[in-house]
């Protein structure tokens, strides 16, 4: 299909992020997120949330504290990060330079029906990270800002946040395990820690 | 009224501080609670522990996941009240098999002033084991650091999600009126 839409497609988004990734960590939300990363190619150090909503940046924040030497990098969506909004607050405190929170932004709620999402209302999820304390922030419309903040989550100083705005759309699902066991396990034995 | 003197300051949170430390935790995440005012100092205080204050206790059960993908044990500090917060995160705990400890600082049980507490805290146990967290209370104070031990063995040894809940009579009733 054919679109004028200008914005950045979701699977090229996660693609151009994912790139030459090195040993970068991946934690995705509930739930394109997790369909986008796996449509760019299952990886042991991935972890994808199939629940919890909420739940991502935290994650990101434990895991990123707990391994200080590997740069960890958490994508989830719009809807999925004001769930759990007051992780900003918490990451914004603790800020440990190996993090970076992405979010995917097209102000809906993709998994249910396209409804609306306070990002397509007033709230500005870029001014809401940096009132919490992020010093650096990425509010990304078009490829060029995509690849800098890409190349950025691989040596920043600081906790990153960004915001992509992506097109209102659903490509097919690609569904990776949903084995909650598997998934940790198998991330865990692919760092070295099980 | 005056603070207490050290000879009269109870020794069960240097306890359990000293079960944290020999299980090898360095994530403590907390919202805090009178009751663990004493614990969160000692571990704000140690070095090799990383507290993360958080904004809701249903963050804390996603930063121990996140520890424990990177190798760290993490445990978290809250009220009673927290638990009802944790409720669908706790799906994550259960699914992935995360270890998980939570020490529960108890309101709304014993001489609680405040009627807004009680109906969590009567219900903080049962919320819990619905969730399929196991559950261990201390009434003692005698008792709590070898229950807060207990409680990491089983959950790090097993990939379990334990609490241990600390009753309001160990703990002392908030002095409303000073």
């Amino acid at each position: 299909m054919i679109s004028n839409d200008r914005r950045l497609d979701r699977r090229g988004a996660m693609r151009t992020l994912l790139e030459n990734r090195g040993d970068l960590l991946l934690v995705t939300g509930l739930g394109s997120t997790t369909w986008d990363a796996a449509a760019v190619g299952d990886d042991d150090r991935n972890f994808y949330l199939w629940g919890a909503m909420g739940a991502a940046a935290m994650i990101g924040l434990g895991l990123a504290i707990a391994r200080p030497d590997r740069r960890v990098l958490v994508v989830t969506g719009d809807g999925e990060m004001l769930m759990g909004l007051g992780a900003l607050a918490t990451i914004g405190v603790q800020r440990p330079p190996n993090l970076a929170l992405a979010v995917f932004d097209n102000g809906h709620y993709g998994e249910t029906g396209m409804q609306a999402s306070h990002t397509a209302e007033s709230v500005e999820l870029v001014a809401v990270a940096r009132a919490c304390g992020f010093r650096e922030t990425f509010d990304i419309i078009d490829e060029i800002g995509l690849r800098d903040f890409g190349d950025r989550v691989h040596n920043a100083p600081t906790t990153l946040f960004a915001r992509i705005v992506i097109r209102t759309d659903e490509p097919p699902r690609v569904l990776p395990p949903r084995d909650g066991v598997l998934l940790k396990t198998r991330f865990r034995r692919a760092i070295g820690v099980e | 009224m005056r603070e207490p003197t050290a000879a009269e300051m109870p020794d069960w949170p240097d306890e359990i501080f000293a079960a944290l430390k020999a299980a090898r935790i360095h994530q403590v995440g907390y919202v805090p609670d009178a009751g663990h005012a004493r614990l969160i100092e000692l571990c704000r205080d140690d070095p090799e522990i990383r507290t993360v204050p958080l904004t809701t206790e249903e963050e804390g059960v996603a930063l121990a996941a996140g520890a424990w993908l990177g190798g760290q044990r993490a445990a978290l500090l809250m009220q009673s009240s927290g638990v009802g917060n944790c409720i669908n995160m706790l799906s994550l705990t259960k699914t992935c098999r995360f270890p998980l400890v939570m020490l529960v600082a108890m309101r709304g049980e014993w001489a609680e002033f405040n009627p807004w507490q009680v109906p969590m805290g009567s219900r903080t146990q049962a919320a819990l084991e619905l969730c399929d967290v196991l559950v261990y209370r201390v009434e003692r104070p005698e008792e709590a650091a070898e229950t807060v031990a207990s409680g990491l063995e089983i959950a790090f040894n097993g990939d379990l999600a334990t609490a241990v809940l600390l009753s309001q009579r160990l703990i002392g009733a908030k002095r409303w009126v000073k």
